[in-house]
């Protein structure tokens, strides 16, 4: 049954803007459509600066997620859906997160990003919430937008995505020009709900998912009781953007397909295993999230290594999520067969394995097992689960359970110890199903630690120290306590501990490229904007470092790989006709970075107090993990802090070097705050909003009330 | 199967071949639009043409890039989305692309250059 129709002009791109944008309440099933302008494009350019401009006009710091007027947000960017440039067809997901109560942001691939622009619209904004189940599609070929009610039984993304690809699709050929964005049964049960982008994957003749994981954004599209967003888009070309200088786009991006060509099987085999290239590297450097985060390496990794996973990816083709990407780290594992839940004993693809994955399903919780980390992924993307919330939300569960704060009475019989994987399997199923302890954990390890303490008499201080989420948000899978940057890089961003604005081990720890405080926040002001221009864009980070031109060693700054920062001022110049350089893309993020803190602030986060990080993250807990790298420890202790570690007992020895790593983060952050342009409580200043042409009258009021 | 093949040492680099084949492509004669290049170097030219090798079939990402009953290579410009993967992987370098057109274009051995080489430096050989 069709709720609503709307009937729109179609229209054509104009130098990557459509210049409106499609908006639904699904409260009153009103579809219109909003002028996109020179306003949003000069400071917000596009993808999450569009998203998180919208959800500011439309919330109030009151409102919580789950009020009807939460939005979710879905944009591209003025160079998403080019073909020829890798990584160019990201979607920029934006809500009220239920998980951190601020606006989330989640970047994902699949083909509903520029299927979307090639419709005609800048973003999706979806607000209200239906009373029943809905399907919403958009027909960019005749231009018409449907509301509908959903007659979908089936609950979980790979059927559900699969069954509207058959209904939307003509026929087998059309299959590629539908994309599908849904969510899963655990959606509906849990804060840690995902959503899945779908394309179609003309060789294996079958649907795949990429997620736009972090943050809850699943449980937000459930609650709006929203089935599925279904569009289709037939004639794909190269030139849909009408970009102002076509060739500067072939030319950035055939010289880096020429680069992948030749030079990704000596770096890191992103075509062949993609990002699960690092999992044996991250445990050679002692970085492996392993029980949760207790240790960064195990005896048993070699058995979830990325030769075990390439083993069973499939196929042996590269798969790419949006056409043109040469890097293709997508894989998927075809016929697997899981042995446990609704599926037992069904043929699968299992999209991935990725490394958080393989490290958040796997080391985290103690599971050393290639197809168990398999089958946790296939029932998390299905379930619409996000894996790395689940992964460190489920190490905590198990070191609790360790510990004696939990029990098999507590946990309704499931023996949550580490690399119990059929413990872990059977908590997803209850997720899913909604059932016993599964809905406890599915609250995410914020209010597990409220609900452990308040009723199970657990202590304040063990859990905070060893819960590994800040600002509700669980963090992501590398071990930070040897790199006060990285420590930092999670701690002090916008959204939650998620390394996409700064991964900076390797430059801190390995090569200590990034000595002083003032490098370390050079490092956290430069990295967490550029990457936050990919967000802008609709683009993907990993062609930007994953893959480096043959010199980029001998160039001044090798870490921001300077030739292929030029590309990317070379597209958006291409694209918009505009005439930036590299200094200026950097401002167009600090732009929607400040505006984000500001977005906090409002909120009622976005402070100093809300950028501390738990003890974890930063050096050894327990005694258990002081003792396993004693003598690292006892060093540190001597060389850096300046005490004779000899006589003094293991506590005494945890507590003294405490002091000083937590000491070491405070004086990170007054560096990077200064470096930001922010007061010591982390509020941007006028003069910096001032400097950003950011002066705009209700940020002002924001801020003021902070400074 | 048609291939073109190549003895760069008779090559005088008079690039008939390659007005030949741009004007039969694109009715331009122009170089830059041939479906095969004469590359002057500091000795003998270097001829880069398509082995038939068939590489870009699997790299391309919407199977536009197919082998017809004749072995010969062929791109299906319909299909094609113009993301110029197969420009970049191309083992000969003989996949090129031209910024006035949003696809690719290859030599097909339809053997026209050959018959305006002075020189027999370009041949079609019977594979």
């Amino acid at each position: 049954m069709i709720l609503n129709e709307y009937k729109y002009e179609l229209g054509t791109i104009e130098r990557g803007y459509n210049n409106r944008s499609l908006y639904i309440n699904l409260s009153d099933n009103t579809i219109k459509e909003k002028e996109v302008t020179q306003f949003m494009k000069d400071k917000f350019i596009g993808g999450k600066g569009f998203g998180l401009w919208y959800l500011w006009n439309a919330v109030t710091p009151e409102t919580k997620w789950n009020d009807p007027e939460n939005e979710i947000v879905i944009a591209h960017g003025p160079i998403a859906g080019i073909t020829q440039y890798p990584g160019s067809g990201k979607s920029l997901v934006v809500t009220l997160s239920p998980l951190t109560h601020m606006p989330m942001d989640s970047n994902v691939g699949g083909y509903f990003g520029p299927y979307l622009k090639f419709s005609g619209f800048d973003a999706l904004e979806l607000q209200g919430k239906a009373e029943k189940d809905v399907i919403i599609f958009i027909d960019g070929n005749r231009g018409i937008v449907q509301i509908m009610e959903s007659d979908v039984e089936e609950k979980d993304s790979h059927l559900l995505s699969e069954i509207l690809t058959d209904r939307f699709a003509k026929n087998e050929e059309d299959k590629k020009n539908v994309s599908v964005v849904s969510t899963g049964s655990a959606a509906d049960n849990t804060l840690i709900g995902l959503l899945n982008f779908s394309f179609y994957d003309i060789r294996r003749k079958a649907v795949r998912l990429k997620q736009a994981g972090r943050g809850g954004i699943g449980t937000v599209f459930r609650d709006k009781k929203i089935k599925a967003l279904v569009v289709r888009f037939e004639g794909t070309k190269g030139n849909l953007n009408n970009p102002a200088d076509q060739g500067k786009i072939n030319k950035a991006g055939i010289k880096l397909h020429r680069e992948i060509c030749l030079l990704d099987d000596k770096q890191n085999r992103m075509r062949k295993i993609g990002t699960a290239n690092i999992i044996e590297i991250m445990d050679q450097y002692d970085l492996l999230p392993t029980h949760n985060y207790k240790f960064g390496s195990h005896k048993d990794t070699y058995k979830i290594s990325s030769d075990k996973f390439q083993a069973r990816v499939t196929q042996g083709l590269p798969d790419g999520c949006w056409y043109g990407c040469s890097l293709s780290c997508a894989k998927a594992a075809d016929d697997f067969i899981p042995e446990t839940g609704p599926y037992k004993g069904q043929k699968v693809i299992v999209d991935g394995p990725e490394y958080e994955n393989a490290a958040a399903l796997g080391s985290n919780i103690g599971v050393f097992d290639r197809d168990a980390v398999l089958e946790l992924n296939f029932y998390c993307d299905t379930y619409g689960i996000d894996t790395i919330s689940f992964g460190t939300l489920t190490a905590f569960i198990m070191e609790c359970y360790e510990n004696g704060i939990l029990d098999k009475e507590k946990t309704g019989g499931l023996e949550l110890y580490f690399g119990n994987k059929e413990a872990a399997l059977e908590l997803i199923h209850q997720m899913a199903r909604g059932e016993g302890f599964g809905k406890i954990a599915g609250l995410g390890i914020r209010r597990m630690k409220k609900i452990f303490i308040e009723e199970y008499g657990a202590d304040a201080d063990f859990l905070n120290d060893i819960g590994m989420e800040q600002k509700g948000l669980e963090y992501s899978e590398y071990l930070s306590k040897e790199s006060l940057a990285q420590q930092g890089g999670y701690g002090l961003t916008n959204k939650g501990p998620q390394h996409d604005e700064a991964w900076l081990i390797f430059m801190d720890m390995v090569n200590n490229q990034i000595p002083t405080f003032e490098d370390k926040a050079e490092a956290l002001h430069y990295f967490p904007m550029f990457r936050t221009w990919f967000g802008l864009m609709g683009l993907c980070k990993l062609p930007w470092n994953d893959i480096v031109p043959e010199d980029n060693k001998y160039t001044d700054e090798p870490a921001k790989i300077p030739e292929h920062v030029q590309n990317y001022v070379d597209l958006f110049n291409g694209i918009t006709g505009k005439n930036i350089d590299k200094h200026e893309l950097i401002r167009q993020s600090e732009r929607v970075y400040n505006f984000q803190r500001i977005f906090n602030i409002r909120m009622g986060y976005g402070k100093r107090i809300h950028d501390r990080t738990p003890y974890r993250s930063m050096g050894p807990v327990t005694e258990e993990e002081y003792l396993s790298r004693q003598e690292r420890y006892d060093n540190q202790l001597k060389e850096l802090v300046g005490i004779d570690p000899e006589g003094m007992t293991t506590k005494e020895k945890i507590a003294a070097l405490r002091k000083y790593r937590e000491d070491q983060y405070e004086k990170l952050t007054d560096a990077v705050y200064q470096r930001r342009g922010w007061t010591m409580d982390g509020v941007p200043t006028i003069k910096k909003l001032k400097e950003l042409d950011m002066d705009i009258p209700e940020l002002i009021e924001v801020v003021e009330q902070h400074l | 199967m048609k291939v073109l093949k190549k003895d760069p040492e008779k090559c005088i680099a008079c690039h008939a071949c390659e007005e030949t084949c741009s004007k039969l492509y694109f009715k331009e004669e122009n170089p830059d639009k041939a479906c095969l290049r004469i590359k002057e170097t500091d000795s003998h030219p270097e001829i880069i043409t398509c082995t038939q090798c068939g590489e870009c079939i699997d790299i391309c990402p919407v199977i536009a890039i197919t082998r017809d009953k004749n072995g010969i290579v062929r791109i299906d410009q319909k299909k094609c989305v113009g993301c110029f993967m197969c420009v970049g992987f191309c083992p000969e370098l003989a996949m090129f692309m031209h910024d006035d057109y949003i696809e690719p274009f290859k030599c097909v051995s339809c053997g026209q250059c050959v018959k305006v080489c002075p020189t027999g430096a370009i041949y079609i050989s019977e594979e």
